[in-house]
């Protein structure tokens, strides 16, 4: 094989960075290349690509590609994949800028290496040593070798690997400096330096896989070492698939499997094999302090020490309730000055269109109520979102994550889910979407399809203004304080029960997952890189405008033209006559100007002017809420209110419910209008409490009773009403059939449950 | 199954603070779990420390090589030690 070939001038040079997970690998991509990245995606994958551009000395630069972590070439994750095919040359890292051709070959692999873990981390190096790339070795956590108690003989490990090898602690300007260098010095033309070694692999097993790659080359297939014994081994491996085989070279695989199987090996001597090479490689140049027990100590004492309380059996599920709650705490409690903030700015700009549009009354609802309202009560989110991103970057940065991990598999693996997967079902306790983002993490494809598709059972921020405005309205002054907490706890409940045992079916049942087998490394504990974790916050909230901006823009638009159009005169007309007579009766009783000045007389007209006022709100709300009526949301809900009398909803509540399919926070602003409170009450508004519990039926008995409240509460807990959602299972899947399967499951769910409660509730006695 | 000699367990069963040296994987040849065990420096010879189980008893916490995972009982009876 050649050496690397010389950077082309219309290419720049491609680094990629590969390495263990946990080894600090993103610290030392940040610190190359600074705000000089991107997020892009691999094709056919939403795998995540992170690229940068860093300067080299010499006014040279290079494209840099921050792979995913990964422990070895025979990837079991999405994530792994992709870092290997990228590795293997298989996935184009950049493009000719001239020819626009794919270039598959990365110039240059930076590995990264934790010099705390050296033994399992050189694993991969040995695969990638396979690969014929020049390779500079980064060594990182060197500052931990003294609380480790270790020692790493830099020189010495530089020799055995033969390639170059520089320690690079955080952002420090000497390390970087030498880094640069010595990656600009293995970019010259020539100067590459492609890491050798022998290892010792059994030699009839190396016959057949020297077999192998020669017939699989007169098929036109290139073969690496590497790929061809995993083929060897595994016929369900996912190379089988990806390497385009022919009926011949299934034949040829088949054959050479027989002759692997005859030779009756252990597979375990091909993973031997590469620890005895590194077991030479690291004697006399790692030195650890034994403990009594002969072991070398473990990376950090603190680590253990933190652990004996944070995986104790009481003391550590404790410890993970309390971050769960303080992680709750913040998303709730100080993430609201931030999001009153942003519904003023937006109520501000709401008021801005009402005046400058105020000649064109369609264009101004357009604005205002439809855009405006719409994309605020998305953007809105955005401070919760950041804080949790922040919360998890840290959590998962510091090394707790793998310890919730750990605490939580029992739970979740019944259901054939990981503990992988809590984060994603608790994140989708703020918000869905960076929850299922963050499904990205499970290793399984299936594991992750369920976990997506129940993560948004979890009740998440926008159901709660509906479970607040029904709890105090129509069950504490019932039931009392006590039972509205615990009403509310119970509401939050519904998510895991429903979504448990649900995910145990689609699992078991529908999507047959294999039983996946789960191991989870437990890094130390680390102080995590600031930069790092706002970084990844902040991208990760830059994603959630754009996709849910994108969404809720056009859906805004459809909703407020429904429930806008149309706007018959005649219903106006109606409600004026009824209300100017009024109007007019009370304006000319209002004392004339002069008698302002008179004490007595100014709380005369003061009432008048203010009796004036609520008549003409009075009036203008009536009119909002006949238009509404009339509208073809209005009809709609008409439409279909039979469907839900058998839960007890009338038709306002039907409009209320239809209207909050795209998005649910749209419900409170529409029974504000049904219910001519005028649009701009939130859950807390008296005005919209007090009319929705005056509302009667055609028999007299009232609309809102404690039972059609919580079959209301229940509904809205299961339903299916989020548009950025479904988007984004939409995008993360690749497929708008389970974004389509998702919606119809869940709605399912909320009218069935709805309507047994409904029912049970009503043959029980109660009202 | 041939007989164990009276020191060999799986490590499912090594108790919490012992330590044990890797005799044997049970594994097929074509899973890719047992596979990415043995990557991960699971291969005999190799010490291997139970540290604890998780509070609800699954999974339990391992040090190997110098490090730490957690890994199913399940997976950790395919898993064959001589006690140290």
């Amino acid at each position: 094989m050649n050496a690397a070939a010389p950077a082309a001038p219309t290419v720049r040079p491609v680094i990629v960075v590969a390495g263990n997970p946990n080894t600090g690998k993103s610290t030392v991509f940040n610190a190359l290349c600074g705000t000089r990245q991107r997020v892009g995606n691999y094709p056919g994958v939403t795998v995540e690509k992170k690229i940068g551009l860093a300067r080299l000395p010499g006014a040279g630069s290079a494209d840099v590609v921050d792979l995913p972590g990964l422990y070895s070439l025979g990837a079991v994750s999405p994530d792994e994949q992709i870092a290997a095919d990228v590795l293997m040359g298989r996935v184009p890292v950049s493009e000719d800028r001239r020819s626009r051709e794919a270039v598959h070959r990365p110039d240059l692999v930076l590995f990264v290496l934790d010099a705390t873990n050296l033994q399992r981390n050189l694993f991969l190096y040995t695969q990638i040593a396979e690969l014929d790339l020049p390779v500079v070795v980064a060594l990182t956590m060197t500052d931990l070798l003294g609380g480790a108690r270790m020692n790493v003989d830099v020189g010495a490990l530089k020799e055995r690997l033969g390639v170059p090898v520089i320690p690079v602690i955080g952002r420090r300007r000497e390390h970087l400096d030498n880094l640069r260098a010595e990656i600009a010095a293995a970019l010259e033309p020539g100067c590459a330096v492609t890491p050798e070694l022998t290892l010792d692999f059994p030699a009839p097993v190396e016959a057949v896989v020297g077999d192998l790659r020669e017939r699989m080359n007169d098929q036109g297939v290139r073969l690496s070492g590497f790929e061809a014994r995993n083929l060897l081994l595994n016929s369900r491996h996912p190379l089988q698939e990806r390497i385009a085989v022919t009926e011949a070279g299934d034949a040829i695989l088949n054959d050479v499997r027989a002759k692997v199987r005859a030779l009756d090996f252990n597979p375990s001597s091909l993973a031997l094999a590469r620890y005895k090479w590194i077991d030479g490689v690291l004697a006399g140049v790692e030195q650890r302090e034994k403990n009594q027990a002969g072991e070398g100590r473990s990376s950090s004492d603190f680590s253990s020490r933190l652990d004996g309380l944070l995986t104790h059996r009481i003391f550590g599920l404790a410890g993970f309730a309390g971050v769960m709650y303080l992680v709750f705490q913040s998303i709730y409690t100080w993430a609201t000055p931030f999001m009153d903030l942003i519904e003023e700015v937006f109520g501000s700009l709401s008021g801005f269109a009402g005046t400058y549009l105020e000649a064109a009354p369609m264009l101004q609802s357009l604005v205002s109520d439809g855009l405006i309202a719409g994309v605020g009560s998305v953007v809105v989110f955005l401070p919760q979102i950041l804080i949790l991103f922040l919360f998890i970057a840290f959590l998962e940065d510091s090394g707790y994550l793998s310890r919730a991990a750990f605490l939580m598999d029992r739970l979740l693996g019944w259901t054939g889910l990981n503990g992988r997967a809590f984060i994603p079902m608790l994140s989708s306790f703020a918000c869905a979407i960076p929850g299922i983002m963050a499904a990205r993490v499970m290793p399984d494809p299936r594991a992750r399809l369920s976990t997506i598709l129940v993560a948004p059972l979890m009740s998440c921020s926008a159901r709660l203004p509906v479970y607040l405005l029904m709890i105090s309205a129509f069950i504490e002054p019932h039931f009392g304080a006590g039972i509205a907490a615990l009403t509310l706890f119970i509401m939050y409940g519904v998510g895991p029960i429903v979504a448990l045992p649900f995910a145990w079916f689609l699992n078991r049942g529908v999507l047959k997952t294999p039983a996946i087998p789960f191991v989870l490394e437990l890094p130390p504990y680390r102080w995590p890189d600031p930069l790092n974790v706002l970084w990844r916050a902040l991208e990760a909230a830059k994603k959630f405008l754009m996709r849910a901006g994108t969404i809720i823009f056009a859906l805004s638009i459809v909703i407020w033209a429904m429930s806008y159009f149309p706007r018959p005169e005649a219903v106006a007309d109606n409600i004026h006559a009824r209300y100017d007579a009024m109007i007019d009766a009370a304006e000319s009783e209002s004392a004339p100007v002069e008698l302002r000045d008179d004490p007595e007389s100014t709380d005369f007209a003061s009432d008048n002017v203010s009796i004036v006022a609520d008549l003409r709100t009075e009036r203008d709300n009536a009119i909002a809420s006949a238009y509404l009526e009339q509208s073809y949301l209005g009809r709609l809900g008409k439409l279909v209110q039979p469907v839900f009398a058998p839960l007890g909803f009338d038709w306002k509540i039907s409009v209320g419910i239809l209207g909050a399919f795209p998005a649910r926070e749209v419900i409170i602003a529409t029974l504000g209008i049904i219910y001519n409170a005028g649009s701009a009450v939130d859950e807390e508004s008296d005005d919209l409490k007090s009319r929705m519990a005056a509302e009667t039926r055609p028999d007299g008995t009232p609309v809102y009773t404690p039972l059609v409240a919580l079959t209301l509460m229940i509904f809205f807990a299961l339903c299916s009403q989020c548009m950025s959602t479904l988007a984004t299972v939409w995008r993360e899947l690749n497929d708008w059939r389970w974004a389509a399967f998702l919606f119809v499951y869940m709605t399912g769910f909320a009218y069935v449950a709805g309507l047994a409660v409904y029912q049970i509730g009503r043959a029980l006695g109660y009202q | 199954m041939s007989s164990l000699s009276p020191a060999h367990l799986s490590l499912a069963d090594l108790a919490p603070g012992r330590r044990g040296c890797i005799v044997r994987i049970d594994a097929a040849a074509d899973d890719a779990f047992m596979l990415r065990i043995m990557e991960l420096g699971f291969v005999p010879g190799q010490h291997v420390r139970c540290v604890k189980s998780a509070p609800l008893g699954d999974p339990i916490e391992v040090r190997i090589m110098h490090y730490n995972l957690c890994i199913r009982k399940s997976e950790a009876a395919k898993i064959f030690v001589e006690t140290i």
